[in-house]
């Protein structure tokens, strides 16, 4: 299970003056859902197409499966994709769109009809097979192709934000679609997305991407809890960010000074370091609070998702803190009447991150 | 407002195909001169051209001159829009306008010109002359056709294509001409047509072998016969035919899309 199916080493990939992707080093293990997250032009897609074969390296080597695949065409490859628009066949009907990557390998026909049976009954989409792809739905076609991308039995499945286009509850449905399916199969799914929710409920590790580079790898739970920088901070999550500068086992800023987390090593007097704040570990009330650090901050708006919410207040420098409560607990707030709300956090629950060079 | 727009209508409708109306009717009429009262049923005039030899030869000539030309300028058209859908190239705007150009130019002008230059390089007078004036007057139509149909692609269907498995021809075959068919048949329909009816061009360029729109005007210019009107009918009927069937191929196509 933990070997290694697709190595990134060293990877750049230049558009004329523009850089895509720069220097990533990735491992992704054999039997692994990998989710790639980052904003729109963090290099995400075209690493995904690096990996399909549809863009070649600038510098660096890929291997999959022990190969070297620069150079390699991406019909000679065995990297399928289910891809954002879907890229489903107009002039084919379902079962022929299925079909199609068999029909490639030169499988014979009645192979081919029984193989693209199977995975459409297994996307519960059987009774579809002649019907014209413009007929059908919008989470039927991508079951459609998901069939068309896994019949030929790849090791690796490519998903380039495969649920962007859904209704929020299909996406919901799909993701649990997904998820079972890898599970089931074994098989590597490499999956693009800018959505949080997608790749935090599915991948069992994710990447995060900014300007091309790798910001941070790990697990769902170590990067929400344990951002690597400044971006991870502000991209994952609902972060509070003060900058300021260690002194002691305490780090000052422009609010006040503030105990640090513990550390395997004290970071020296003066290095400048970051402390980020959950918005779900930030306290919130009328009066005063019973943990090390505290301050004092105005209500600017509030945002409601279903039973949580989320408040945002300015502190006296302008500083923006997020706290997220559950709704039952607003009523002893009195948020209705303004002024200012005292914040507070536990130190240990604050994760301290060392200033880098961005 | 809707009977002022139904009058319009219904007035372009009979500019354009009163002429052609009457024509035919004369066609069938037995008095020598396009004059009302009609005199009596004939089809006499068709019977005349119909053992005319001049006719025959003017009618295969025609018949090879369009069939070939919009084989010709459909694959023409085809790979112009081709290129210029799948790269991105330095120049490409005025690549196209190039291509577009032809039709903008009076077709006097490029008869003369033609003709100037086949019989420069000594290739004038022959049918595939004519053949190949028609493929540049009509490719640029072709390949806005099937242009077209390629801007409504998926961006990602071609290499959907190569993702599993098939070659760069291979995708070419098994995706981008069968989603280009239904502008393929339109365009080979429509060239067909414009190369069938075209006059001014193959009247400089056809030398002896002329094409049915040149034998048209010879008869006119020596007298005035009825055997025009027949001719005009056939003519007529034929264009129409390509142009509708140019019109169903993109028709049908929609249909099944949207079934």
């Amino acid at each position: 299970m933990s070997e290694p199916l697709v190595v990134l080493d060293g990877v750049e990939k230049r558009f004329d003056d523009f850089v895509a992707v720069r220097r990533a080093d990735l491992t992704i293990n054999a039997g692994e859902f990998v989710a790639i997250m980052g904003p729109s032009g963090c290099g995400k897609t075209t690493t995904l197409r690096m990996l399909a074969g549809l863009e070649d390296p600038s510098a660096g080597t890929i291997h999959i499966d022990g190969k070297v695949m620069n150079g390699v065409p991406p019909h000679e490859r065995d990297t399928p994709m289910v891809w954002q628009t879907l890229a489903l066949f107009p002039f084919l009907n379902v079962r022929e769109n299925v079909e199609f990557g068999l029909k490639m390998r030169g499988v014979a026909a009645p192979e081919r009809g029984r193989r693209a049976k199977d995975w459409l009954e297994r996307m519960e989409i059987g009774e579809f097979a002649g019907r014209n792809i413009e007929t059908l739905s919008g989470g039927q076609k991508q079951r459609v192709a998901l069939a068309r991308a896994l019949v030929t039995e790849p090791r690796l499945l490519l998903l380039d934000e495969p649920l962007s286009a859904l209704d929020a509850h299909l996406v919901i449905r799909m993701q649990s679609v997904l998820t079972r399916l890898q599970r089931e199969l074994g098989i590597t799914f490499v999956y693009v997305t800018h959505s949080q929710s997608e790749a935090f409920a599915m991948a069992d590790r994710i990447v995060i991407m900014a300007s091309g580079e790798v910001a941070q790898v790990g697990g769902a739970r170590e990067i929400y809890r344990n951002p690597a920088n400044r971006f991870v901070a502000e991209f994952v999550g609902r972060n509070t960010i003060l900058t300021g500068s260690v002194e002691g086992a305490r780090l000052k800023t422009a609010l006040g000074s503030f105990t640090m987390p513990g550390q395997g090593t004290q970071p020296a007097d003066g290095t400048q370091a970051n402390l980020v704040i959950a918005a779900d570990r930030l306290q919130i009330g009328r009066g005063p609070l019973e943990v090390e650090n505290t301050l004092r901050a105005t209500l600017i708006s509030e945002e409601f998702v279903g039973a949580f919410v989320t408040l945002f207040l300015e502190a006296e420098d302008g500083t923006e803190f997020k706290v997220q409560l559950q709704e039952s607990a607003l009523g002893a707030l009195d948020l209705s009447s303004g002024g200012t709300f005292h914040l507070g956090w536990r130190g240990e629950q604050a994760h301290l991150m060392i200033e880098d060079a961005r | 407002m809707t009977w002022v727009l139904r009058g319009y209508t219904a007035l372009l409708f009979t500019f354009v195909f009163a002429p052609i109306f009457f024509s035919m009717m004369f066609s069938f009429n037995s008095a020598r001169f396009p004059t009302l009262p009609l005199e009596g049923f004939t089809t006499h005039w068709y019977e005349t051209i119909f053992a005319d030899e001049d006719f025959w030869r003017a009618a295969r000539n025609s018949l090879i001159v369009s069939v070939s030309t919009g084989v010709l300028a459909t694959i023409l058209g085809f790979c112009t829009a081709y290129s210029d859908y799948r790269y991105r190239f330095r120049g490409q705007g005025a690549y196209l306008a190039i291509i577009l150009l032809p039709p903008t130019i009076p077709l006097i002008v490029m008869a003369l010109a033609m003709l100037a230059w086949f019989s420069k390089v000594g290739i004038s007078g022959q049918v595939w002359t004519i053949i190949i004036a028609h493929t540049v007057l009509t490719a640029p139509f072709a390949m806005a056709i099937i242009r077209l149909r390629l801007n409504q692609i998926d961006a990602s269907m071609e290499a959907a294509a190569w993702n599993l498995g098939a070659s760069e021809w291979r995708a070419m075959r098994e995706v981008i001409l069968p989603f280009c068919r239904p502008a393929i048949l339109s365009s080979l329909f429509l060239t067909a047509a414009v190369s069938f009816d075209e006059f001014t061009i193959a009247w400089f360029v056809s030398g002896l072998n002329k094409t049915l729109p040149v034998h048209v005007l010879e008869i006119v210019q020596g007298t005035i016969d009825p055997q025009v009107n027949a001719i005009g009918t056939l003519v007529f009927l034929t264009s129409m035919t390509l142009v509708i069937a140019a019109q169903l191929s993109i028709f049908f196509r929609l249909q099944r899309s949207t079934r």
